[in-house]
């Protein structure tokens, strides 16, 4: 204990103010950070008061009318509706990941690095070859129908691609491993002794998970939940794959914004606002998890 | 170790562990089916209709008549600028990664927190939100829609993987290494060479994986910030997968599967070694 203490100061001393010499290396860093992420959110804040021109042409005459529109029956339907869809998606991954990640966080080691591996691998496989995966399975005349029509459960195919089902089936496929990774992350963590004299004490499984290791794991489910809930409002590539484009979601509006619509000043406006939505999500849950 | 598990725990484990194989098999059998379809004779890739290496043989003209200049493959072509891409994103993320990971290491000032909020903005903001914002940004300063501006909106959200990665395994770091190095006469850009870099390598590696697998993957913020030339293969992809299912796709797809596969299982192993040599012998 004693020779460590001593060493102390001298730990502190490496970790010094930077002179001169230490603001010149951080410059690369800094001005990367100012060029390409806060120069852009500002001049994306600018152009959500501008206007277009009849040609699609960016106009600087400030108003707030993008904003109102953004809260026109049409948009905000639509933002219900992406929030809607994100949501489901996000609980459907939770309840399906939840048990997943225990059992992975307390099997024994060797098995747990299998696993683990397990899920990494669709983690990292293109979300876009995946989905594309699920295309050919809900095809008409896909294998899953022709298994169904098979075993005759079914009369005729069922148009399960270009549905909502279809698009929800998507978005839970590409983030169910981000949110078992997080998740998992606080099971491995958790102290056998803290369940066992939960069980000590008289608690059945089920009260020793909802009282004891819910608690325990929750920074990893607000995690996990951030990670799927906000990638999937503004995800437009699986809505639009899986939902053939009669599924529209913000992160399609925005796209059209930028694309034919041509009006980028309503699409900074709906960027502006998901930003906003995304910061307080953020937020409410850093604090949430900070109180646990 | 105790080991008194309630009767009724035992059932819960049976369950979790059918649920976890069940989950398994919803992962995998799009991915093993995707797979197989590509060895599928036919031609609308959905009805099998026999075995074939029809389709491999196919992509493999495309690439030596792309190669050789016969026929230009707009396919390969976007392969190839996705590997530019990701490799020049993965070089430069490394090092701003790196440099940044040790500096904010190393020093302690009132900004620091800013800076690292910052930094991890980028990895957690929706994708389309940075993808309009650089756009707009790219449009205000006037800077051509290209390889250039996709590689810098790669880099943007690259490097803080990089950093990540340094920064924990600088956390484990004894700081008497680089004293000791400075101390028997290293300049500290020499003790920084021939310590720091070294020790900090294991983290580079397995950033610089994740780099190139994000870069390669990427199809949100490249669909904004990519111009007429630079085209990827992810929005080659999408566009392809959006007229209908192609035995190409089923093809690259499988290619693109064991890569990542292969890509996986390395960084995990380096991991595992990584892990290995910091514990105390």
């Amino acid at each position: 204990m004693t020779p460590g203490t001593g060493q102390l100061p001298e730990i502190q001393g490496a970790q010094r103010r930077p002179g001169l010499r230490g603001w010149l290396l951080f410059a690369p860093l800094m001005l990367w950070l100012f060029a390409f992420v806060i120069a852009p959110t500002a001049i994306m804040f600018v152009y959500s008061f501008c206007q277009r021109d009849e040609l699609g042409q960016v106009v600087f005459e400030f108003s707030l009318s993008n904003y109102t529109r953004v809260f026109d029956k049409t948009y905000l339907k639509i933002f219900t509706n992406s929030i809607q869809y994100a949501a489901i998606t996000t609980v459907i991954c939770l309840l399906v990941g939840y048990p997943v990640a225990y059992f992975i966080g307390r099997a024994s080691e060797q098995i747990r690095n299998k696993l683990l591996m397990l899920v990494m691998i669709p983690f990292w496989t293109s979300f876009l070859i995946r989905t594309y995966a699920w295309m050919s399975i809900l095809k008409a005349e896909g294998p899953l129908n022709g298994m169904l029509l098979y075993m005759q459960l079914i009369a005729a195919p069922l148009d399960i691609l270009y549905t909502p089902a279809a698009v929800v089936i998507g978005l839970v496929y590409s983030y169910l491993p981000f949110m078992i990774l997080p998740i998992y992350g606080s099971v491995e963590k958790l102290d056998n002794a803290l369940i066992e004299a939960a069980f000590d004490l008289g608690a059945g499984p089920v009260s020793a998970f909802s009282h004891v290791i819910v608690p325990l794991t929750r920074p990893g489910i607000f995690a996990g939940v951030l990670l799927v809930f906000i990638p999937a409002i503004g995800m437009f590539a699986i809505t639009d794959l899986m939902g053939g484009g009669r599924v529209p979601m913000i992160g399609n509006v925005i796209q059209n914004q930028f694309g034919q619509a041509r009006d980028w000043p309503f699409g900074a406006a709906l960027g502006m606002t998901m930003l906003l939505l995304f910061a307080a999500c953020f937020a409410l849950s850093m604090r949430k998890s900070d109180a646990a | 170790m105790r080991s008194r598990t309630p009767s009724g725990m035992r059932l819960v484990n049976l369950l979790l562990s059918g649920w976890t194989g069940l989950v398994f098999l919803f992962l995998y059998l799009p991915i093993v089916l995707l797979v197989v379809y590509s060895f599928n004779a036919s031609r609308l890739a959905i009805v099998w209709e026999g075995f074939t290496f029809r389709w491999y043989e196919q992509l493999w003209h495309e690439f030596t008549a792309h190669l050789a200049d016969e026929r230009r493959s707009a396919l390969i072509e976007s392969m190839g600028n996705s590997v530019i891409i990701a490799a020049a994103t993965t070089g430069l993320s490394v090092l701003l990664g790196t440099a940044g990971g040790w500096l904010l290491h190393r020093y302690r000032f009132p900004a620091l927190r800013t800076i690292s909020t910052l930094i991890f903005i980028p990895m957690i903001i929706p994708e389309i939100i940075m993808g309009i914002s650089l756009l707009i940004f790219f449009k205000t300063v006037e800077m051509e829609l290209g390889f250039a501006t996709v590689i810098i909106s790669h880099v943007t959200f690259c490097f803080p993987f990089v950093l990540v990665a340094v920064q924990a395994r600088l956390a484990g770091l004894d700081p008497s290494l680089e004293e000791a190095a400075m101390d028997l006469g290293a300049t500290p850009l020499k003790a920084f060479w021939h310590v720091m870099v070294p020790y900090l390598l294991p983290a580079i590696i397995s950033g610089a994986l994740m780099s190139f697998t994000l870069s390669m993957d990427e199809l949100i913020v490249t669909y904004f910030t990519r111009g007429p030339k630079s085209e990827t293969l992810p929005i080659k992809v999408y566009g392809m997968a959006k007229v209908g299912l192609n035995p190409l796709l089923n093809t690259i797809s499988t290619v693109f599967i064991v890569g990542t596969a292969m890509l996986v299982i390395c960084a995990e192993l380096l991991k595992g070694t990584a892990r290995r040599s910091r514990e105390p012998g």
